[in-house]
């Protein structure tokens, strides 16, 4: 009885019932398209291993330390296998198209990452190539990229002209994993370096470590920086997460900015509800008063009001999770290279229907409890 | 005295779904000018449909209906709005204040239409408010007022870009006996000092009394009385 | 032949709690939009003036920020040779080799780090930017490890108050005084003795060189000198166009989001329009034939109602707008993508974004009314009149 109701009141306005559920659903999607933006943010973080960890130059990101630091590192105890990396910040045709690339030591490196996977023909043809590169497989995509192709970056920090051969790609084994990292050999960058600059030659942008024990983390890091202390170059390890995560505080006003927004909708979905739901329930109410007169009670007009908003809020956020992909994918377009990875995770999604539902039950509350101490004298007036 | 009223052979005819509704059947009548006209018979006689004829509401399906000189069959739907604007008043049953204007400002509505400086409207709307006797009542709204004092604002509304005609549907329909006798006075007034050609329709036969004739619908057809 | 504006002004007011919700639902997207607007023409704002007109600004060719660039003392005094450099009062030229890294430094109140920037200098940079005053305590002292602070630096890092010790590169640094570089990137920087940063970082190469040049004309020929010049291989830049492209990216990424964001956000807002309007004038069927009845046209009232809920926007269009303007007392400290190093920026309002605040709240009313005022002058008079 009380779904019937239910149901044939929800389109009794039938135009207002679809602009509810349209607005409710453009609402749902701009909530699951800001989360996704946040969580991109994120991707890093969430891409980190526990059993890494990353040292640098205590200074900052852009300063190097000296090569010879690796043997040292990896007499540390603790420590498995050590990796070097050098930001390269490289230009392929157009500033607008990011993307990170990185002078690697090419064996250790795939060592230390194993959730990068290459296959052992291009990893072998790789190593052969001194000015080869191994590309992620979503990078290679987004340019066309094929093995074998000839890749031209301008250096920025290196300057120059560099032209890469395409030897390999590389699949990402987690789906937090980045695929869109260009990867060249670390020696190559620094016999060029020593034909500009030679005083400059044996800089590493920062090491990267496995250790034994992700719970001596803390420990092992305290260690590397106490044993470089008062050396020429200071450094500062940590985890690879908390590595991830500075970057992301970098633009933590940014971030939070967003999160404010992200609950501006919950109010807005809030608003398109309540209008709805306020609006018939007036209509309503000697309606209202005429079920009371039959004798039911009010928690069978409680049931009515509030059963309508969820039908409502439910039929805007099913429509939503349906646009936001659209959406998501139309932004990705736009700013592309800004993230190496944007998807939409469950959580979001999750988080968008609980928002709804949660927002839909309150809007319908405030006419419920209106129309359920509804004078009936009052109410029944309204009819003639 | 001249015929300001020419109907001549009116058939309205309505379609609902498949059905036909004749409303009104080749109605003739002729209302002379200054003539106080009461319109009655049962519901669904045809009498509202007909007054919406002569106050250019409403299109006939076949006839002529002339007003003033003006064959209204053959205006369009916005030269029968500006038309209306200059020449018939209007008062309903249910009086159709703005319940968001005050009797001041619904008596200037009407005045909107014509182009009138300030003070020109501020004296016509104060002359109207004056006669109908709401001199004081100028800044209430509607629900201010009783039914009676909202009906009579009405009238000043329909009275205050001076129209030929007065078209009233069940003026007293919803009134008390005191309330509706002023408001009869009034019209009956207006009618005698003004000399307004007033039709009103009524199922009231008091009301109809006051008018000079009556006139009964019965299922579409005319019976002059 | 119009409606009295009274007429639709009042009729928003009857229907309270729908009118008040709507009005504050148009009201937060104009504020969103207002703040995105303001945002993102604050970092232009902020970079744009960051250059001097005057000044070129001469990089390591294909370098996109200073710190990534490398010149030597050799590059630094071929640069220095050239014609067109504008002298001081004393007859010394306006050219100034600098250095430039980014150290980590504390956020203040927080256990955050920032990207400091940190700029080698000399002391007759003000000759150089003009824009730049020392508004407390005195200048660094050559040769010293003494420093000088922005003032949003002050604002924003740990231990930047005259008398503070800052560490890095492994000494520890004495600010000496405070300096206001108004609404520029400067304002952000931490500055001290070129040769003392040089040895502290052990990085004995300049970053870049600013010269400020006597005209236009001058810098054609200055760059061109430059790119002939086989001895370097450097990019020359006007200041102001160098600093205006290191907003690119983080402005465009705030204006695209930003405008994605309002975009959907304003479909919601149309939306709730269209409910109120269509309430509204399915509340006034009986008034709307009255009207008609007396004679206003379907136009004056389809004019009447797109009126109202045009109305209806605007209030929520400045009050959105008036609670932005709040905004422009705040400034928030990010890093910048291009440069990697902290920057301030403020919520900048602009006539241009008042005007576009207004009009898109406008437009908001106007689309969302205009289905509804049409459904209001559609009623045939007759069914409108019997309606209850």
């Amino acid at each position: 009885m009380i779904i019937k109701l239910i149901a044939r009141n929800v389109f009794r306005h039938k135009l207002r019932a679809i602009l509810t559920i349209l607005g409710v659903a453009i609402a749902v999607s701009s909530f699951g398209f800001i989360r996704t933006v946040i969580t991109a943010w994120y991707i890093g973080v969430e891409a980190s291993s526990s059993n890494r960890i990353v040292t640098r130059n205590a200074i900052s990101i852009g300063f190097p330390l000296p090569l010879a630091y690796k043997n040292k590192l990896e007499s540390t105890p603790d420590v498995l296998e050590v990796t070097y990396a050098n930001w390269f910040g490289g230009i392929y045709k157009d500033p607008g198209n990011f993307f990170a690339q990185f002078a690697i030591d090419p064996v250790s490196y795939f060592n230390v990452y194993p959730e990068y996977e290459v296959r052992p023909e291009q990893m072998q043809a790789f190593l052969k190539d001194r000015s080869g590169a191994i590309v992620g497989q979503k990078l290679a995509e987004r340019y066309g990229w094929k093995v074998g192709d000839i890749v031209p970056l301008t250096g920025t920090i290196y300057e120059g002209d560099w032209d890469f051969t395409i030897r390999g790609l590389y699949k990402g084994a987690k789906k937090s994993a980045d695929e869109t990292i260009f990867f060249f050999h670390w020696k190559y960058l620094d016999e060029r370096v020593a034909e500009i600059f030679p005083d400059f030659t044996g800089n590493v942008g920062f090491y990267i470590a496995t250790i034994d024990n992700p719970d001596n983390a803390a420990l092992v890091c305290q260690g590397i920086d106490e044993r470089f202390k008062n050396s020429a170059n200071e450094t500062l390890t940590e985890t690879e997460s908390a590595f991830q995560l500075s970057f992301v505080t970098m633009s933590s006003a940014i971030i939070s900015s967003l999160e404010i927004v992200s609950f501006v909708i919950i109010a807005i979905i809030m608003l398109v509800l309540a209008n709805t739901m306020v609006m018939s329930a007036r209509e309503r109410t000697s309606e209202y008063a005429v079920i009371k007169t039959l004798g039911f009670q009010p928690g069978f007009i409680y049931a009515m009001i509030v059963g309508e908003s969820l039908l409502l809020s439910s039929l805007g956020a099913l429509l939503g999770l349906l646009i936001t992909f659209p959406i998501v994918n139309g932004f990705a377009d736009a700013v592309g290279s800004f993230f190496p990875s944007f998807d939409i995770s469950t959580m979001t999604l999750i988080a968008a229907v609980i928002a709804t539902l949660v927002v839909g039950a309150l809007s319908g509350i405030m006419p419920a409890i209106r129309a359920a101490h509804l004078n009936i004298i009052d109410g029944l007036r309204q009819l003639s | 005295m001249s015929t300001i009223i020419n109907i001549e052979n009116l058939s309205k005819t309505y379609h609902r779904d498949a059905e036909e509704l004749q409303v009104l059947k080749s109605i003739n009548m002729q209302v002379e000018n200054g003539e106080f006209l009461a319109l009655m018979g049962p519901s669904g006689s045809g009498k509202s449909t007909l007054l919406n004829m002569i106050a250019g509401l409403d299109t006939p399906t076949s006839g002529k209906v002339t007003i003033c000189g003006s064959e209204l069959s053959q205006m369009n739907e916005s030269q029968l709005a500006g038309w209306r604007s200059q020449h018939v008043g209007f008062i309903f049953q249910f009086y159709n204040l703005m319940p968001v204007l005050t009797a001041y400002e619904n008596v200037e509505l009407p005045l909107h239409l014509i182009n009138l400086s300030k003070e020109e409207r501020d004296k016509k709307i104060r002359l109207a408010l004056n006669l109908v006797g709401l001199p004081d009542r100028m800044d209430h709204y509607p629900n201010q007022l009783s039914g009676g004092q909202q009906q009579r604002v009405a009238i000043a509304r329909a009275i205050v870009t001076d129209p030929s005609i007065i078209v009233a549907d069940e003026p007293t329909g919803d009134l008390d006996r005191k309330s509706a006798e002023e408001i009869l006075n009034l019209m009956v007034r207006f009618n005698k000092e003004l000399g307004k050609t007033i039709i009103m329709v009524t199922h009231d036969p008091h009301a109809a009394g006051r008018a000079h004739i009556k006139k009964h619908l019965d299922k579409g057809t005319l019976n002059g009385a | 032949m119009k409606l009295p504006l009274n007429y639709s002004a009042k009729s928003l007011f009857v229907r309270k709690t729908t009118t008040i919700v709507t009005i504050f639902g148009i009201s937060l997207v104009s504020f969103v939009y207002a703040a995105v607007l303001m945002l993102s023409g604050g970092i232009k704002e902020t970079l744009v003036q960051t250059g001097s007109p005057d000044n070129a600004i001469i990089i390591q060719r294909s370098s996109i920020t200073e710190t990534t660039s490398s010149l030597t003392r050799d590059h630094a005094n071929i640069l220095k040779s050239y014609p067109g450099i504008a002298r001081n009062a004393e007859g010394r030229l306006i050219a100034t080799p600098e250095v430039m890294v980014i150290v980590n430094l504390k956020k203040k109140d927080s256990d955050d780090m920032v990207n400091a920037p940190l700029r080698g200098t000399e002391t007759n940079v003000f000759d150089l930017r003009q824009n730049v005053k020392l508004i407390e305590g005195r200048m660094f002292t050559p040769g010293t490890s003494e420093i000088v602070v922005g003032a949003a630096a002050r604002r924003n890092y740990e231990q930047c108050k005259i008398g503070d010790k800052l560490f890095f590169g492994k000494r520890e640094w004495n600010v000496v005084g405070v300096f206001d570089a108004g609404r520029t990137g400067f304002d952000s920087e931490v500055w001290g003795d070129t040769e003392q940063f040089m040895q502290a970082f052990r990085r004995p190469l300049y970053s870049s060189m600013t010269v400020k040049l006597t005209d236009q004309e001058a810098f054609e020929n200055y760059q061109a000198l430059a790119d002939n010049d086989k001895r370097l291989r450097v990019d020359v830049k006007q200041e102001q166009q160098f600093y205006a492209d290191q907003s690119e990216n983080i402005a465009g990424f705030i204006r695209i989001l930003g405008t994605v964001v309002t975009t959907i956000f304003s479909i919601g807002a149309i939306i709730g329009a269209m409910i109120t309007m269509y309430a509204a004038v399915a509340n006034r069927t009986r008034e709307i034939g009255t009207l008609q009845a007396l004679g206003f046209s379907r136009k004056s009232i389809l004019l009447g109602f797109l009126i109202e809920s045009s109305l209806l926007a605007m209030i929520g269009g400045l009050i959105g707008l008036l609670v932005a303007s709040g905004l422009s007392q705040f400034s928030i400290s990010t890093v910048n993508f291009d440069s990697f190093s902290e920057m301030e920026f403020r919520f900048s309002l602009t006539t241009e974004t008042i005007t576009n605040v207004l009009l898109f709240a406008l437009f908001m009313g106007f689309s969302g009314g205009f289905l509804p005022a049409v459904r209001a002058a559609r009623l045939k008079v007759v069914d409108a009149l019997r309606s209850v």
